[in-house]
């Protein structure tokens, strides 16, 4: 075997890794999104899953109880956007803000005894004979759960939006707030719950970063993610598949770089660090020109504030 | 007019509803006052009452959206709490809302899976869907987005969504505003024969004809009380009318056509096309409106109305400058000052948003437009004494009722705001006034004063162009009528020779074929 194909199953190995986070943050996003709110504390909560997640696993040795928590945490934070934003009807654009200011502090407080200390990782799937498959099967059989579960869920998100009774309901709240209340829907519960789904997933994601992609804690170590994931729920017109596949694009670019770096050419490395951001966002601009698309996916009461009685 | 049945009759059933002493006070006003209704089994029941008046709160209380302060409601006989939406239609009672409560970007089964209880499997739900519509001539495709729906088509899913519940009771809430006559007339057939299979329609209208034609009893409303009862059929429209507004009504004269003068709008050859999949394209749009005459262009609601506006405004230019000419100066590039500057004054259709701004007093709101003709800005700093006497005098010449000019736009009624609005820019003695929906939302007395105001403004030699979906409303003001249908525009008629009936056909989109009254045949668009 050549060694460029040696050098490719790593690499497609790591790219379902690096996509992983995003997928998470940028699924719940959608959900969120869909229902009519735009949450844009998507990375205070990614840092809040990623401290409480390691903290608790570095504590009590299970990171199963870690990954728990690290939703707990991101769907608390959610749910603080909920009251804010759904209860008191605060401006969503400025309480999201405010949520990853919080986010970021918060989780930098929470995790001032953690940083330095190291952490096994997740265990990773082994099936013999498929993950020693040459190319890619470290890339299929060799990741652990999380980045499984990460691309289970989106056929899971996709069912449940399109296919299921919940779904209908969810988009339709997204759709015309008014409408949906008239014909007596929940408007604000359902919310409540999306704003708490897309939180739990985006701890989950931060949770990812700390807990198994780099296995420990640094400030701010989402390093704008949330922000990207948000990018990506619009670009991908609202559609999981879509999503999936901005992730991996973003995922790939991420490792593609680190490969050019450690190979010594002389390109800045801050040039490098931007390139997955710029290609994720300029790839996905270009394949969503459709203005019709965006228009038809759009939730039309995306971000607008609702109240029963007026 | 008879007194207000209390009692139904010795051998019906007990009422299918009956409301007792409901009242429903909002923030500021009594919405409903001690408000009694009876509805027998079978029957069409209109509620009528201008805007305002008090008809949609009280049904959206049957419906279980808004719960009444005191009161009661009796359903079947029994004395009933309706809880909320889904508790409604679990006792039988369906609505069709005046905004339908549709969701544009779903399909129209999944419209209408979201408004039943236990809708089962959207296959079967389907074949359900074409069952009904079929049952009662209401031609519907359940796969199909509801953006792309018409209108009328609109409200065929939102009736079958109630049909398929098979309802004791279907409140109509304003059902004809947005149909052409001819679908008007096919929903009535659908409503007689309901109500001829034992289903009580509670028909909410201000149209005082359509009532005359489709009801049994009629209830009045007037300021959140009842004031009366009678048979419709034997009330003339004129009748109804002054018991709804509580005085005689004073309709404008028509005036024998005036000398149209010279063209002073000239639209040529204008198409659009739009990014936007819920927007209608203008094809090869061409009209003329002259000195001194009334120009109106008919067409249900989504026929390229809005774009026509924006076209003609200034808010979306046009390549073509020759496309778009006012008093012979090509003004298709020109933006919406440019044009102002010209001599054209634009009322829009919104009045919130676009023809004022909410939270602005009215004399702010008054300098809005009024800057470019008016001598209010001086050096760039506003004369806020002149934007004062300014909106004194529309307050005062058009007798619009605010408190004062510091009043909020937003504060003002429809009919206020529409006045005042109307009267700013009537004030700047435009050369060319282009009004979208004038009376849209205004209560009999205030459109009565601004179609007087309208025709007053064309005969002191304006033209006037009225974008507009009431017909009635037309041929009150028109001189010559067109129809806009998916974008293109019939040759104009005179409104004299003209009949609502063509109109309605036109409205429907049967450009060319039927020959005329005159055994012409119409331009084939």
């Amino acid at each position: 075997m050549s060694a460029e194909l040696a050098l490719i199953g790593p690499i497609l190995a790591a790219m379902f890794a690096a996509a992983t986070p995003l997928l998470f943050a940028a699924l719940g996003e959608t959900v969120v999104e869909k229902s009519g709110v735009l949450n844009l504390g998507v990375e205070g909560m990614m840092l809040m899953g990623a401290v409480c997640g390691f903290a608790i696993t570095v504590k009590t040795g299970s990171a199963p109880l870690g990954l728990l928590v690290a939703a707990g945490a991101g769907a608390a934070m959610g749910a603080l956007f909920g009251v804010l934003t759904l209860l008191l009807l605060a401006n969503q654009v400025a309480t999201g803000l405010a949520l990853t200011l919080f986010g970021v502090g918060l989780s930098a407080l929470i995790g001032q005894g953690f940083v330095g200390i190291p952490l096994e990782g997740l265990p990773k799937l082994n099936i013999p004979g498929l993950t020693d498959l040459p190319v890619i099967g470290q890339a299929l059989f060799g990741q652990d759960l999380l980045v499984y579960l990460g691309v289970l869920a989106v056929p899971l998100v996709h069912l449940f939006l399109y296919r299921t009774r919940a779904g209908l309901v969810l988009r339709a709240v997204g759709e015309n707030h008014h409408a949906a209340h008239a014909l007596g829907y929940k408007v604000i519960r359902i919310r409540f719950l999306a704003v708490m789904f897309g939180g739990a997933m985006s701890g989950l994601g931060g949770a990812f970063l700390s807990m198994d992609y780099t296995p420990m804690w640094a400030e701010n170590m989402t390093s704008g993610r949330g922000w990207i994931a948000l990018a990506l729920v619009v670009f991908a017109t609202w559609k999981p598949v879509r999503v999936m596949l901005g992730a991996w694009l973003f995922g790939g670019v991420t490792i593609a770089q680190l490969h050019v770096q450690g190979m010594g050419i002389a390109i800045p490395s801050q040039l490098l660090s931007m390139l997955p951001y710029l290609a994720t966002v300029l790839v996905l601009v270009l394949i969503s020109r459709d203005v019709a698309r965006i228009r038809l996916n759009a939730p039309a009461c995306l971000g607008k504030l609702f109240h029963p009685d007026s | 007019m008879d007194s207000h049945a209390k009692t139904p009759a010795p051998d019906a059933a007990p009422p299918r509803l009956e409301l007792r002493g409901i009242t429903k006070r909002f923030p500021g006003c009594l919405a409903n006052d001690h408000v009694d209704l009876l509805l027998r089994p079978g029957e069409i029941h209109a509620l009528l009452g201008e805007n305002g008046a008090g008809k949609s709160t009280l049904v959206k209380m049957i419906y279980g959206v808004l719960h009444p302060d005191s009161g009661s409601l009796l359903w079947q006989g029994r004395e009933t709490v309706v809880p909320d939406p889904a508790g409604a239609r679990r006792l039988g009672i369906g609505m069709v809302f005046q905004h339908f409560s549709l969701f544009d970007t779903l399909t129209v089964a999944e419209n209408i899976a979201l408004g039943l209880d236990e809708p089962g499997r959207m296959d079967a739900l389907s074949e359900r869907i074409r069952t009904v519509s079929e049952r009662y001539g209401l031609a519907l495709d359940p796969e199909r987005h509801v953006f792309h729906l018409s209108v009328g088509e609109r409200q065929r899913v939102e009736i079958v969504r109630c049909l398929l519940q098979d309802p004791r009771l279907l409140i109509m809430d304003e059902p004809t505003s947005v149909l052409t006559p001819q679908e008007a007339a096919k929903l009535f057939e659908t409503l007689r024969r309901l109500a001829a299979e034992g289903c009580t329609i509670l028909y909410i209208s201000h149209k005082l004809e359509e009532i005359r034609a489709l009801c049994d009893r009629a209830t009045v409303l007037r300021a959140g009380r009842v004031v009366g009862a009678c048979d419709p059929r034997r009330e003339t429209a004129r009748g109804l009318a002054e018991m709804m507004i509580g005085s005689e009504l004073s309709t404008p004269e028509r005036l024998p056509p005036g000398e149209a003068g010279a063209a002073r709008l000239v639209v040529r050859h204008l198409s659009t096309t739009s990014d936007n999949p819920f927007a209608t394209s203008l094809k090869d749009v061409s009209f003329e409106v002259r000195a001194g005459e009334i120009l109106g262009i008919a067409g249900v609601a989504g026929n390229g109305q809005a774009e026509l506006m924006a076209a003609l405004s200034g808010e979306a230019l046009i390549a073509d400058p020759q496309a778009v000419t006012i008093e012979g100066v090509p003004a298709g590039h020109l933006g919406p000052r440019a044009r102002r500057s010209l001599g054209l004054a634009f009322v829009p259709e919104e009045r919130l948003g676009r023809g004022a701004v909410p939270e602005l007093s009215l004399s702010e709101n008054a300098l809005l437009s009024g800057y470019a003709r008016e001598p209010l800005v001086r050096g760039g700093l506003v004369h806020f004494g002149r934007a004062r006497a300014y909106a004194e005098t529309i307050i005062k010449g058009f007798n619009v009722v605010a408190h004062g000019h510091r009043a909020e736009a937003r504060s003002l009624s429809g009919g206020n705001l529409q006045k005042f609005i109307i009267g700013r820019e009537i004030l700047q003695k435009p050369k060319l006034l282009v009004v979208g929906q004038p009376t849209w939302g205004v209560d009999a007395g205030a459109a009565a004063a601004i179609h007087k105001a309208l025709i007053a403004l064309a005969r002191s030699g304006a033209a006037v162009l009225v974008i507009s979906q009431d017909l009635d409303e037309l041929f009150v003001l028109s001189d010559r009528i067109s129809v806009l249908f998916h974008g293109r525009l019939s040759d104009s008629r005179p409104t004299h020779e003209t009949s609502v009936e063509r109109i309605g056909l036109l409205m429907g989109g049967l450009f060319g074929t039927p020959p005329d009254e005159d055994g012409e045949i119409t331009r084939a668009v």
